[in-house]
């Protein structure tokens, strides 16, 4: 079977967050591929070991990004496909129309993709580009069995356990708890040197519809800082109560 | 003046609160216009007057039977169909697992914009404005919408609920359901407490500190007290000392309660994220230097063990008491 992976390059979580000119500081940031589309690749190859076939991983991002992709190579993904965004203003929007016009016209079984990005965190764009592609989606999926044209999937619901069946090809996205991501190994990272990446530019589609931003960012700012608390003091017992007594009548929240 | 469209939610048979935090925001936003809300099954027959009595001006009651249970395809046909129906100037969902999944989707089906997971909603010049985390938490943004119509999924817990003098009308509908290609086997309830996590007023959170999956016993006593909902961090999911959708931090929920109790939390700058931005923090920790004490308004350096039963006791006093 064949998979399509979704992936997106994000800060590593350790990072602090900084702001120059009023827009996010790249400077100096590690960056990781998003930890929810990690679980993506792992499941990926699971089930291409399982039934055979290929894994591609597909990725939307300035040109940083193809270091996500050799990652995912390594890991033990078949080829990539990397669509350049640098100095484009996409929302999520744009970003499934393009990545919609990438996959129309190839084979696919099952597209998996994290079920949101820790930088934006909408968890938006595999909703809408099932949509776009006309298959059904399953989000925040925690199991997934292939049996033929039928896949069976287990997705988390608000902590709840749900059992779904559908047909293929489907559109999934991994929520933790689905796997336990390898990382890539020394004969995987020299093979991924040799895999193909194929890279594309917005340019190269027609699209039947208007893909500019249909949102923008007016401000990035941060939370105001925090005073830092009181740490309390004396027995134990006493500060049980003066804890107590502190929630109910300064903090008022009890 | 805009006609604004919310679809409200109900779980386990109750309605849930961001459903009257978003008819405010539509308020908000309707600026003098109609707000019109959707509930999806019969049973909201019973909160129907709760949803009036926060302004909405008509209530459209969906009654078919094959959307007892959530089914992406089944809902957005529904909602489709009332969206051509009303021809909304706004549109608001919760952000919630039925938001998060339906709203991308009906999004994409009419090439709208959506602003996710908004915490706040302001009107100023005759434009709307939103305001959502990023980072989880680590920063905000404020976004508009620059063409069509805005649309929106509400954070449960931040907008305040605000009761609206009014009449209601309701309208009970069936919608045409077809082509359904997923099917809901069966749905494990495995959440432990009644309090949804996400939504609750007071989180009591546990770390590798709780040491061992009983160790959540004391946490839960807590909480019950409370009627608060039990969370952790990542170490104390990856230890398997409970399950992961309890996790709070970048990888996991971001909560925002009146009231959030870390017991042997260090504070991973990933586990502040998801929770600094609640309003009351409480930190219970061995180590005096544990990061967790410099978002904590209130702390006490000591054994959960010993701190957090005591802590139970102290409350049923107190709350008996008031």
């Amino acid at each position: 079977m064949n998979i399509l992976v979704l992936i997106k390059q994000t800060f590593d979580t350790e990072e602090k967050i900084t702001l120059q000119n009023g827009k996010i500081c790249e400077d100096g940031v590690n960056f990781i591929i998003n930890p929810y589309d990690e679980y993506a690749i792992e499941e990926a190859l699971k089930l291409r070991d399982l039934h055979g076939g290929e894994v591609t991983v597909i990725t939307i991002g300035p040109e940083r990004s193809e270091n996500a992709l050799r990652t995912a190579l390594a890991m033990g993904a078949d080829k990539a496909i990397i669509v350049d965004s640098e100095d484009q203003e996409l929302d999520e929007h744009s970003i499934s129309k393009v990545l919609a016009a990438v996959i129309k016209g190839r084979k696919y079984d099952l597209i998996l993709g994290g079920n949101m990005a820790v930088d934006y965190g909408s968890g938006q764009v595999g909703p809408r580009l099932a949509e776009e592609l006309d298959i059904p989606q399953i989000t925040t999926i925690t199991y997934i069995e292939v049996n033929g044209n039928q896949v069976i999937i287990e997705r988390d619901v608000e902590g709840d356990k749900e059992l779904v069946e559908s047909s293929l090809p489907v559109l999934a996205t991994a929520q933790q708890g689905l796997n336990e991501p390898r990382y890539p190994s020394l004969p995987g990272i020299m093979r991924a040197k040799k895999k193909p990446i194929e890279r594309l530019e917005i340019d190269d589609f027609d699209f039947e519809d208007d893909i500019d931003a249909k949102t923008v960012v007016t401000e990035t700012y941060f939370p105001p800082k925090k005073d830092a608390g009181r740490i309390l003091i004396g027995e134990i017992k006493d500060q049980v109560s003066e804890l107590a007594n502190l929630l109910r009548s300064e903090a008022k929240v009890l | 003046m805009k006609k604004v469209l919310v679809l409200t939610e109900a779980k386990y048979g109750s309605l849930r609160g961001v459903s009257l935090e978003m008819l405010s925001a539509a308020h908000r936003l309707a600026d003098g216009g109609e707000v019109i809300a959707v509930a999806i099954g019969n049973e909201a027959i019973y909160y129907a007057n709760e949803l009036g009595k926060h302004g909405a001006k008509k209530i459209y009651i969906v009654g078919n039977k094959e959307l007892d249970m959530y089914i992406t395809e089944g809902y957005s046909q529904a909602l489709q169909q009332i969206i051509d129906m009303v021809n909304p100037e706004a549109i608001l969902m919760p952000h919630t697992a039925i938001g998060k999944d339906l709203a991308p989707r009906i999004a994409a089906r009419y090439d709208l914009g959506l602003i996710s997971d908004v915490i706040d909603v302001q009107v100023v010049n005759d434009v709307v404005i939103f305001t959502r985390p990023i980072y989880s938490g680590k920063a905000f943004e404020k976004k508009t919408v620059v063409s069509g119509i805005p649309f929106a999924t509400v954070r449960p817990n931040n907008i305040p609920m605000k009761e609206i003098n009014g009449t209601t009308e309701i309208v009970r509908l069936n919608v045409e359901i077809k082509d359904i290609r997923t099917i809901v086997k069966e749905v494990v309830r495995t959440s432990t407490g009644v309090v949804d996590l996400s939504e609750a007023k007071i989180v009591i959170s546990g770390g590798r500190g709780v040491k061992s999956a009983e160790g959540f016993k004391p946490l839960e006593e807590l909480a019950d007290v409370l009627n608060g909902a039990i969370g952790a961090s990542r170490g104390a999911c990856d230890a398997e000392y409970c399950d992961y959708s309890l996790q709070i931090g970048q990888t996991g929920k971001v909560v925002t309660p009146d009231l959030y109790i870390a017991c042997g939390i260090s504070g991973a700058i990933q586990h502040l994220s998801g929770m600094s931005n609640a309003k009351i923090v409480v930190a219970i920790n061995k180590d005096p230097n544990a990061p967790i004490f410099q978002v904590a308004d209130y702390g006490i350096v000591g054994d959960l063990f010993e701190v957090v039963p005591l802590l139970t006791e102290e409350f049923k006093k107190v709350l008996v008491n008031s």
